[in-house]
């Protein structure tokens, strides 16, 4: 390589020019832009390419839930932050979506009361508790939908990375926090609708959610925001500070010797990662039209860790698939098997942290025939084979 | 390259302004086993030290209360004669201009020797300015004059992992090297080396004193021989005897803790 190859690799845009998978990546959520909504609304119904609007909905789901296996890779894969908390900063992200929606049912609720939310209404609320005030906005609510989670994550994590707590003790203590949070949300008292948490939705900025259009729409902005958020991941990554993320990553104290105030660089990206979850919490919601506590349960944000696992973990590009094939597993098990999709789940885990420790994309860039199923099966043929061979010779 | 045998003596001139590192009284215990002892000792600028001593003596936790590492129980440790390091966190430390080299090669694995020479550039640390980080002219000559010094101009773009144990070792000093320092603290540098690895890392930290003070932990006596320069040597955490290696071969208390044996 010469020199002028490493000014390119950092200057300008070039940093997606030498992503391959990233290229890919953006070229099938392009496709998909195009595609999906064409398909829903202009292929007839009875068309074998038409795609009915659950499913467009299933499929912008998936893409919210790829962009928290994102979120959760940029600091895993990247600075080796292991969040087993990140399912709270997605569902802060929703219930600031949630607030805004909820805001927006007026006097169309059960109890038609213009001014409190029927679950405040029902808990002999008279006025409006003061968090909720500004929520009526529409750009206040996606202001809070970054902040939120941003300022959460930034606050925990300055007491938990200048206190160098790092590693398994992180992970246990993002659990903690995940765990306090959900009990926190549970409770009526807080005003975010307790147990049954927020929803019968109606309607964003006065369209309607329950429309074929909004779905699409919906669906489009969930695939904008995966490519846009992967894009700004890859930047980070491609410039020195996420050098320093992987130096970090490798070894905390090494860097530390270097003169890097290892601390702030954990805070900046463990922030940024929170407020991507919170974009895609946010978009989560009014595709599934609901967010209650559950969404802060710890076994939640384990299980976007699997996600990220099996798609491959330090690539970016694998955790967005890991995100969308799992997702897509896990729907399409619950329909066909109820009981056993767990173990199923369970199976897909040990099973690709076994034959495929890099992940989906991991093997499949490698191309490493020894250490793929395909390369052990044709070992343990070719065995076998011999065995009976020489079996026969001898006999 | 050094003048033969002219070393300065800096227990009798300790004027601390001409002192690059100033240990005074320095303890630290760890549950009751106390490392360093009322340990006292100076390098003056410019020098190239070698320290040795049984395994134990506190070699390392002195180098960890330098870099701030460890904090000592008592005692005053002054870089340059004015800043006191005990007060100072490692980063601060690093940027004060006292790099460190460890007993076990620790380059970052995964990042080629161009990279890792990058990150440990001299320069801006803080998170935003490395985001918007764009590499200089200057700075790219900087590297491939390091490249050069410890020959690994070849390896530019190799993984850091995939390089020999005594190239691990000659990156690390290079990355040391990028960071500018006025004080070099490099533990054990020659373990593990071959022979002729030995001897050019002999000659590479000869090659680059002289503009810094360097402090070298080794067992290795042929290496400290070839080195050159004054040996301190520690036991039990204090200093035990000071001077040229051939004053310190024969002085009895030292062959009988360490050399003897």
């Amino acid at each position: 390589m010469s020199q002028t190859n490493i000014f390119q690799r950092r200057s300008g845009f070039s940093f997606l020019l030498t992503d391959k998978g990233g290229q890919w990546l953006l070229g099938l959520i392009l496709a998909a832009i195009i595609f999906v909504p064409f398909c829903n609304l202009y292929v007839p119904q009875d068309g074998f390419f038409h795609i009915p609007t659950y499913m467009v909905s299933l499929l912008g789901k998936y893409l919210t839930l790829a962009l928290l296996a994102l979120s959760v890779d940029l600091i895993w894969g990247y600075c080796g932050i292991l969040s087993l908390g990140h399912g709270a900063f997605f569902a802060l992200g929703g219930y600031a979506m949630g607030m805004y929606m909820m805001r927006q049912i007026g006097d169309r609720g059960v109890y038609g009361n213009a001014e409190l939310p029927d679950f405040m209404v029902f808990l002999n609320w008279n006025e409006i508790p003061w968090y909720w005030h500004g929520f009526d906005s529409f750009s206040f609510a996606m202001l809070m939908v970054v902040l939120m989670p941003g300022i959460l994550a930034f606050v925990f994590g300055w007491f938990a990375f200048r206190s160098r707590v790092s590693g398994v003790y992180f992970s246990i203590i993002t659990q903690a926090l995940t765990y306090a949070m959900m009990l926190a949300f549970f409770r009526n008292d807080m005003g975010f609708g307790g147990n049954n948490g927020l929803t019968d939705f109606k309607d964003i900025l006065g369209f309607n959610l329950q429309s074929n259009d909004m779905r699409v729409i919906l669906f489009m902005l969930s695939a904008l925001a995966v490519a846009l958020s992967y894009i700004l991941c890859r930047y980070i990554v491609s410039s020195k500070l996420g050098r320093v993320l992987v130096a970090i990553r490798d070894s905390e104290s090494r860097t530390r010797f270097l003169g890097y105030r290892v601390e702030y660089y954990q805070l900046f990206v463990f922030t940024i990662s929170a407020m991507l979850a919170g974009i895609a919490g946010a978009l989560y919601v009014p595709q599934v039209g609901i967010i209650n506590p559950s969404e802060f349960l710890p076994a939640n944000s384990i299980e976007v860790v699997i996600w990220v696992a099996i798609g491959g973990r330090g690539s970016l590009y694998g955790a967005v698939l890991g995100g969308i094939i799992v997702n897509y597993a896990k729907s399409y098990l619950t329909g066909a098997f109820p009981e056993i999709w767990l173990y199923a789940l369970g199976a897909l885990f040990i099973f690709s942290t076994i034959f495929f420790p890099k992940g989906i994309v991991g093997s499949v860039s490698s191309f490493n025939v020894k250490h793929s199923i395909g390369g052990s099966v044709v070992a343990v043929c070719r065995r076998i084979v011999g065995r009976i061979r020489r079996n026969l010779m001898g006999a | 390259m050094r003048a033969s045998q002219e070393i300065p003596n800096p227990s009798h001139m300790a004027e601390r302004k001409d002192t690059i590192l100033y240990l005074d009284g320095v303890s630290v215990s760890f549950d009751g086993f106390k490392a360093l002892n009322d340990l006292s000792f100076y390098v003056l600028k410019g020098e190239l030290r070698a320290v040795i001593g049984p395994n134990g003596a506190g070699k390392t936790t002195m180098m960890d209360v330098v870099t701030g590492k460890t904090r000592p129980d008592e005692g005053q440790v002054l870089f340059d004669g004015l800043t006191d390091l005990t007060r100072c966190d490692e980063a601060r430390i690093a940027n004060m201009g006292i790099g460190r080299k460890f007993q076990k090669p620790t380059v970052f694995e995964n990042m080629s020797v161009f990279d890792n020479l990058e990150l440990a550039l001299s320069g801006a640390r803080d998170v935003f300015k490395s985001f918007l980080f764009k590499l200089t002219g200057k700075q790219q000559d900087r590297i491939d004059e390091v490249m050069e010094i410890i020959v690994l101009s070849k390896e530019c773009f190799t993984e850091a992992g995939a390089l020999s144990h005594g190239q691990k070792q000659w990156l690390e000093i290079g990355m040391l090297l990028m960071q500018e320092p006025d004080l070099l603290l490099v533990d054990e540098p020659a373990a593990g080396m071959t022979d002729a690895e030995t001897e050019q890392t002999s000659l590479l930290l000869r090659k680059i004193s002289g503009d810094r003070s360097i402090v070298v932990v080794e067992h290795d006596m042929e290496f400290v021989k070839s080195l050159n320069s004054r040996v301190t040597v520690l036991h039990e955490g204090s200093v035990l005897a000071e001077g040229s290696l051939e004053k310190i071969q024969n002085d009895e208390k030292v062959i009988e803790v360490y050399l003897g044996r």
